[in-house]
């Protein structure tokens, strides 16, 4: 899309080496000219802190990874090194550990309000099919890095996880086998869980350069789900008004961080992974973190273990299909009050596993679980689909500017050229 | 093969006793089919009253006397089973912690017989401890821990006061991250340190051996009530009761598993004020700027 500005070298220097590599030429149409809907709402602002929180994810591991031993009999040891004996060790890893649940936290958040914007619907088909691979992505690299510190849960854990693959028919077990390394889980094990541990997040990194890509290429979605029409009233320039915007969503997301990592470090993660794995003693409740919760809660509603497997992945792949899935001619929810009402029930549905899933699976939560699975995916394959066909959307204002407008927060009526000026650019004001 | 099943200390716990493999197939059974009493028993812990603590909240610290205090208890009591391998000698100088200086714990690590070697000529020897040593265990391994405490293995107590809690349950755990409550770890070891009595009429043990604990998930647990009053003897004056024990043990334990603890809510307290002051001056400088582009265009 056009930017407001274009970037324009102003040294002899800059000049020459942007003739031959255009890259500061890239980053000031991405990050300074780059045009944003102006009606942006604050849930616009995890992407942003998404990819700070990648990087920072990326920066504690690797500093992690040149203290951590991944070895059965030497990993549990090592971690508890770094927390006692490294300079801030015990900074770095509760960084990195609650900075995973941080990071679910704002995928859910990125995820549930491209579902209520309608974010996945044409032409950000492709967008949106990324983000759910980065989702999948996420989860393996997570799994993983549970398993390092070598606690109990880590162990146990890993045991069920993988034992899940047994279910598929004939190759099952040979696939666990292979998964292992060896007949049951152990150093092979958690040595391939290190190395692709530590490949999975540059995996991550790749494709969501793919996706930015991708959302610079199409333009941001918006609160109204209208297209942007004309770039200089509907949009504002990304720097400053979107960088500011973002930075102080930021800040506020690491006041969030930052209470769990000084005050509740172990709030999120389980007190059994503070007892080295013992292959002989099995924990009393073998429970995933958090974020898994909602698909455990999945995989245990159903009787069969191949049924469960088979449905927990999904819950996640039904999302490849959302755009499709989605008849409406509207993207956002604001104009769409029936699919608005299942939308806030999904998001209660989609919490209610997430509580089942840390129940043991006994009565009467097996039933509760079943119900709510299969709620999760009524709604994906029959309430949507139909609720966006038949639903008659409210009127849409005319253009996002319009739509500021009716709330008495934009420029008057009858103003032309509404792009503010911005480092040198001639347009905009006439 | 043989598979044994039988209770365990700490929580009910399902032991097999026939190899990985087996055990790999109780564990899956277990969780993909729902679990079965063992489960039912762990919900049924009770919970341990809450207590005080010194370094509970945001201004938390450690009190150096109640550390020295749960020190003591440990090394007349607890060390005599329960090893505590991830503490060196010269944590004990560290700040934040005990407050000892280095010639108090270069002297402590002197009274301990460390083993050594091999020497020049290939034999081990003993030698006295020095600070860059850590705790000697009270067994030589797990399996001789079990032989001695009729098959229960007394945990090693390094990470002992993180590893342990309770379940806190909706709503309470999300009051928990308001009210910074964490010390489940520290509760539970109190209580169940004074938590030995008398077994309700008609319940019996699973098997000899075992004592009636009330906090201990399932009850029956392996270790003998540890410490009675006046076992230990306080210099300060306080009062040397099993409640007082608990306190100041579950404290040390709590030294010993998060030695930074102190570092790290002052780091805290920092950080959380300047992101809060940074946050601030976002918010204006984003309000102003905004404002801006309306005043530009109105």
């Amino acid at each position: 899309m056009e930017g407001h500005s274009v970037y324009q070298p102003k040294s002899g220097v800059a000049k020459w080496f942007e003739d031959r590599l255009p890259i500061v030429g890239l980053v000031h149409a991405s990050a300074v000219a780059y045009p944003v809907p102006r009606n942006l709402n604050y849930f616009w602002t995890f992407g942003g802190i998404l990819t700070v929180m990648l990087v920072a994810q990326i920066l504690t591991g690797v500093v992690l990874a040149m203290h951590y031993v991944p070895d059965s009999t030497l990993a549990f040891a090592s971690v508890e090194k770094i927390m006692r004996d490294v300079n801030y060790g015990w900074l770095l890893r509760y960084m990195h550990a609650n900075g995973a649940s941080m990071f679910f936290i704002a995928v859910y958040i990125h995820m549930f309000r491209g579902l209520y914007y309608g974010s996945y619907q044409a032409p950000r088909e492709v967008l949106w099919i990324l983000g759910v691979l980065i989702l999948l992505l996420m989860m393996a690299t997570a799994f993983m890095g549970y398993v390092l510190p070598w606690g109990q849960m880590s162990f146990w854990g890993a045991t069920v996880i993988t034992n899940l693959f047994s279910a598929f028919p004939l190759v099952g077990p040979s696939i666990v086998t292979w998964l292992w390394g060896g007949f049951s889980v152990g150093d092979p094990t958690l040595n391939r869980f290190f190395a692709l541990h530590y490949l999975l997040p540059f995996m991550i990194a790749g494709v969501v350069g793919l996706h930015i890509w991708a959302l610079h290429h199409v333009g941001q979605n918006n609160p109204t789900g209208v297209e942007v029409k004309d770039i200089r009233k509907d949009t504002v320039p990304f720097t400053p008004y979107a960088t500011l915007k973002d930075s102080f969503a930021m800040v506020c997301f690491f006041i969030f961080f930052a209470w769990f990592i000084f005050y509740l470090p172990n709030f999120l993660g389980h007190a059994d992974n503070y007892t080295e794995a013992n292959p002989l003693v099995t924990p009393a409740h073998i429970v995933p973190e958090w974020y898994f919760l909602p698909f455990y809660a999945i995989l245990r509603a159903v009787p069969s273990k191949l049924g469960g497997v088979l449905l927990m992945f999904g819950a996640i792949a039904v999302l490849l299909f959302l755009p499709w899935l989605d008849g409406s001619k509207v993207r956002s929810a604001n104009y769409r009050p029936i699919y608005r009402i299942f939308f806030f029930l999904l998001v209660a549905d989609c919490i209610y596993l997430g509580w089942i899933g840390s129940k043991p699976a006994i009565s009467p939560y097996v039933g509760l679980s079943q119900l709510a699975a299969a709620y999760y995916f009524l709604h994906f394959l029959v309430i949507l689909p139909i609720v966006s066909r038949l639903e008659t959307p409210k009127p849409l204002p005319a253009s996002i500017a319009d739509s500021v407008l009716a709330n008495g927060s934009g420029p008057l009526p009858g103003q032309p050229g509404l792009a503010p000026l911005v480092g040198g650019s001639t347009h905009g004001q006439v | 093969m043989i598979v044994r099943v039988e209770r365990k200390n700490m929580t009910s716990r399902t032991i097999a006793g026939a190899g990985r493999a087996v055990a790999l197939i109780i564990a899956v059974g277990l969780s993909a089919l729902s679990l079965d009493a063992t489960r039912a028993s762990a919900a049924e812990q009770e919970h341990p009253p809450r207590q005080s603590w010194s370094f509970s909240g945001p201004f938390g610290k450690f009190d150096p006397a109640q550390l020295q205090r749960g020190f003591k208890v440990y090394r007349e009591v607890c060390s005599n089973c329960h090893a505590l391998s991830m503490v060196a000698f010269r944590n004990l100088a560290e700040p934040g912690g005990l407050g000892l200086t280095e010639e108090q714990a270069k002297a402590i690590a002197g009274e301990y017989k460390i083993e050594d070697g091999p020497n020049d000529s290939g034999d081990m020897f003993e030698r006295p401890g020095r600070l860059s040593d850590y705790f000697p265990s009270p067994f030589p391994n797990e399996q001789a821990a079990r032989a001695a405490n009729g098959g229960a293995h007394p945990p090693d107590m390094s990470t002992l006061a993180k590893a342990r809690t309770y379940e806190r349950g909706f709503p309470t755990f999300l009051f928990d991250i308001v009210t910074q409550f964490q010390e489940q770890g520290q509760d539970y070891i109190h209580a169940l340190v004074g938590g030995y009595e008398e077994a309700p009429e008609g319940v019996k043990p699973p098997k000899n051996g075992l004592h009636y604990n009330k906090y201990f998930p399932g009850h029956w647990i392996g270790m003998a009530p540890p410490i009675q009053e006046g076992q230990v003897d306080y210099t300060d004056g306080t009062p040397a009761t099993v409640d007082q024990y608990g306190k100041d043990v579950a404290s040390f334990l709590t030294w010993a598993a998060e030695p930074h603890l102190v570092a790290r809510k002052k780091t805290g307290l920092v950080v959380m004020f300047f992101l809060v002051i940074f946050a601030g001056l976002l918010y204006f400088t984003k309000k102003r700027v905004w404002a801006g582009l309306k005043e530009k265009h109105a």
